[in-house]
């Protein structure tokens, strides 16, 4: 199984996803410069956190309009497993392949801390080692990652079960509607959430509460 | 031609920075706000010479990039 990183000019999670998935898949993954028109034959790709082009425009902007993108359009077409986090799901959303958008976080604040998640959708190629109504904890780190999408919108991804974490016990960081986290596009290829995962993976985290979704993923590429 | 393009976030959509604008005005004695609300502002020059060809060009360049339209309006405007 190969995964794609896709790295941009300001990404610095990037490491921290390699490391990831070499742990939890045992297979190093492919690093892709965004400016690459190609991307080698791929099961999983992930856009990883940062602050592409600086959060220029709008965070995520810029990045979403790299050549690469055109790549993982298509193969978010073709029912390849694509996953951004943070930074990921600001690009994601603005590149179309995810509704709604990410704004300013309501507290104006940068918020670096730990949240508890609650897994609103157990049965996604990315949750599915988790259980339906689980709360997990998970570090966020954003300044823009206030969820927002039109009241069409969210009806449609409520009603689909296209919304695969929530914000729980009141940790709602950044004010997003209805305390959404991570969602989904319509076929659940496609997930972005801003909690960042990677970072609780082994002991040495202090948690491995972030494991199973690497570990889901991982498994429906199998 | 030079245009000017304003984006702001779409009405109903919580604007937190107009509303903490919005409070330091208040604060410094200004009255009467109805309420404050943030957007950006792009000048571009552009080499056309037509007006409704200009305007064509400057509203794909929003829809496609300057803004996001699933939380922002653009307005664009013709100065010379």
């Amino acid at each position: 199984m190969k995964t794609a990183i896709i790295q941009f000019p300001g990404s610095n999670r990037d490491r921290d996803m390699i490391a990831a998935i070499a742990l939890i898949s045992g297979v190093k993954p492919n690093l892709i410069w965004h400016q690459e028109e190609e991307l080698p034959k791929t099961d999983l790709i992930i856009i990883p956190g940062g602050f592409s082009y600086g959060d220029y425009l709008r965070a995520g902007a810029i990045a979403a309009r790299s050549p690469i993108l055109e790549q993982v359009r298509q193969y978010a077409e073709r029912g390849t497993p694509i996953l951004g986090v943070c930074n990921g799901f600001q690009i994601l959303t603005e590149a179309g392949l995810l509704p709604g958008g990410l704004m300013r976080n309501a507290s104006l604040k940068f918020v670096c801390k730990e949240i508890k998640l609650e897994v609103s959708n157990a049965d996604t190629i990315f949750t599915s080692e988790y259980e339906q109504g689980e709360i997990i904890r998970c570090p966020v780190a954003h300044h823009d990652g206030n969820y927002f999408t039109s009241p069409e919108s969210l009806k449609e991804i409520e009603g689909n079960g296209q919304v695969a974490f929530r914000y729980a016990d009141g940790t709602n960081p950044n004010g997003s509607i209805n305390d959404i986290a991570g969602v989904l596009n319509s076929s659940k290829n496609v997930l972005g959430l801003m909690p960042h995962p990677e970072n609780l993976i082994e002991a040495a985290h202090g948690g491995t509460d972030g494991r199973a979704l690497f570990e889901s993923a991982i498994r429906a590429v199998a | 031609m030079k245009a000017r393009i304003t984006v702001t976030l779409k009405n109903g959509v919580l604007d937190p920075q107009g509303q903490a604008i919005e409070g330091a005005l208040g604060g410094l004695g200004f009255e009467n706000i109805g309420s404050v609300r943030q957007g950006k502002t792009f000048d571009v020059e552009l080499n056309e010479t037509d007006e409704a060809k200009a305007k064509n060009i400057l509203k794909d360049m929003c829809e496609k990039l300057l803004a996001n339209t699933v939380i922002e309006d653009y307005r664009v405007r013709i100065l010379s």
